[in-house]
């Protein structure tokens, strides 16, 4: 059973949906502090997972735990309120939990110039890049200083150069805080799995069970050129072939 | 300006056709006046049809308000519960099928035949009521829905959520069925009128009706020109309001 020392854990939660196979039961343990990504077929059940450990969907059966704290949660897209400029979307989780309006414009501030946009405060969301939009959000999930940051695949709109940029930001971001959040990863991409988590959980597209974990070999954040590592390399091969077993009727050539 | 001109060109085309064929074909001007006659009914009967247009604008702004706070007022209190809403729905419904010359009769009676305006109101209420209660309504449910997870995360309390996700996101909706309740209330207050049919109410129906009884013709379509001009007036003003709106919002 999970230890009351972690961040988070699942235990043989089940989600059942009308209609469909449930999905589970699904055992996941967080570590406070570790980054852990979950990779998938689309239907294995990532987003739901993601959900279940935000506390905002209730599972059918088992049990969610939480450690006492804040969570953190970016979506697929940047789901900025349009009518509001980068610090009243920042500063928006603050005031709703009760802090005054100076204090949170204060801290949403600084929030945004720890993702590069000090310069941005007033820009409005229809003014910013796909990038920085996500960088907004990214400060939006930071500003309540949360225990663990839940993000689901917040970077799989966005260009390559813009994603490994943001990738650098997150585990910079990450290892700046202390106590370093625990984060959840859900992404498709195992390349991006491998190089921002230190171990990746497949989750099987039939059933939604976790079908492998792999950890990452190396020290996060990664060194510079880690991408040409042979470590990393074979990390990647290996994740890949897991998933591909995950997947029904999905078989990678030897 | 370059907007207007195209139409205006077109207007201008249609009058001078019209003008052409009632001379050139000796159309009697009871059955069909020459615009220019139209025209000069409007000058001539200027003060009179100002004073009804503005009592008929008058009864449908009037209408419009308490169209928006009933129906803007019940889509909110029923956006707050599902089974309220999923009651109250069918109701709203059955109040826009119905047509509007259909229950007038029945709110002269419940007026009034001396307060004649007040039944002109409360029908053209009526009708402009849908577009506003739908729109808010619409509009309330709108919002992202990762957002509104966004605000189960940190805990919102109904009314946080209402004033900084849920009013927000329905202003496009709520404009929208302004626009329409607008256009709506003006017919509504002119059918009401209609049915009301007694110099009651001296708006522009009854400058209408009273002209078509004396076979004014050119009158009748000077009234109608007035109509049509404050519909195209009140559409421009919705207009401006939208984009003003939009503008901030986004």
């Amino acid at each position: 059973m999970a230890g009351a020392d972690a961040a988070a854990s699942l235990d043989g939660v089940l989600v059942r949906y009308p209609g469909r196979a449930p999905l589970g039961p699904v055992d996941l343990t967080i570590a406070p502090g570790e980054i852990v990504a979950v990779v998938g077929a689309s239907g294995a059940g990532k987003s739901t997972l993601l959900r279940l450990l935000a506390g905002l969907e209730p599972p059918s059966e088992g049990t969610v735990q939480r450690a006492d704290g804040r969570t953190g949660f970016v979506f697929q897209s940047a789901t900025l309120m349009p009518w509001a400029d980068a610090l009243a979307n920042v500063a928006l989780p603050l005031e709703l939990t009760g802090m005054v309006r100076t204090e949170a414009r204060t801290r949403a501030a600084e929030a945004l110039t720890a993702v590069g946009l000090g310069d941005r405060l007033g820009a409005r969301p229809r003014q910013l890049s796909g990038g920085m939009a996500m960088r907004v959000a990214l400060a939006r999930a930071l500003v309540t200083e949360p225990d663990v940051l839940l993000l689901d695949e917040p970077f799989a709109a966005l260009d390559s150069v813009t994603r490994r940029r943001l990738i650098e930001d997150l585990h910079r971001l990450w290892s700046a805080r202390t106590p370093r959040p625990a984060i959840v990863f859900v992404t498709h991409d195992v390349e991006e799995a491998v190089y921002l988590a230190g171990r990746a959980v497949v989750l099987d597209g039939a059933t939604g069970r976790v079908a492998a974990t792999l950890d990452s070999p190396g020290a996060l954040p990664r060194p510079d050129g880690w991408r040409s590592a042979a470590e990393y390399r074979s990390a990647v091969e290996a994740l890949a072939r897991a998933l591909a077993a995950a997947m029904p009727g999905a078989e990678l050539p030897a | 300006m370059m907007r207007i001109l195209p139409p205006l060109l077109l207007t201008l085309l249609l009058l001078a056709v019209w003008e052409v064929a009632c001379r050139a074909l000796h159309v009697p001007p009871y059955f069909l006046p020459q615009p220019s006659a139209v025209a000069a009914a409007l000058v001539d009967r200027a003060p009179l049809l100002a004073a009804s247009a503005a009592a008929t604008f008058w009864m449908a702004l009037q209408a419009l308000v308490v169209a928006a706070l009933l129906g803007g007022g019940l889509a909110l209190a029923v956006s707050l519960s599902r089974p309220a809403e999923q009651a109250v729905r069918p109701l709203a419904v059955a109040l826009q099928v119905t047509p509007v010359v259909a229950i007038a009769p029945l709110v002269m009676i419940w007026a009034g035949l001396d307060n004649a305006d007040r039944a002109v109101v409360a029908l053209a209420a009526a009708v402009a009521f849908f577009p506003l209660f739908s729109g808010v309504l619409t509009g309330l449910k709108s919002a992202d829905p990762d957002l509104e997870r966004l605000f189960d995360l940190y805990g919102a309390s109904p009314v946080q959520r209402l004033a900084r996700l849920r009013l927000p996101s329905a202003l496009p909706f709520v404009l929208e069925g302004l626009r329409v309740a607008a256009g709506l209330a003006v017919i509504g207050a002119v059918v009401a009128e209609f049915v009301s049919g007694s110099g009651a109410t001296q708006g522009l129906a009854w400058r209408l009706l009273e002209a078509g009884n004396r076979l004014r013709t050119a009158d009748m379509l000077a009234a109608l020109a007035c109509l049509m001009f404050m519909g195209l007036l009140l559409n421009a003003a919705v207009s401006v309001l939208d984009r003003a709106v939009r503008r901030r919002l986004s």
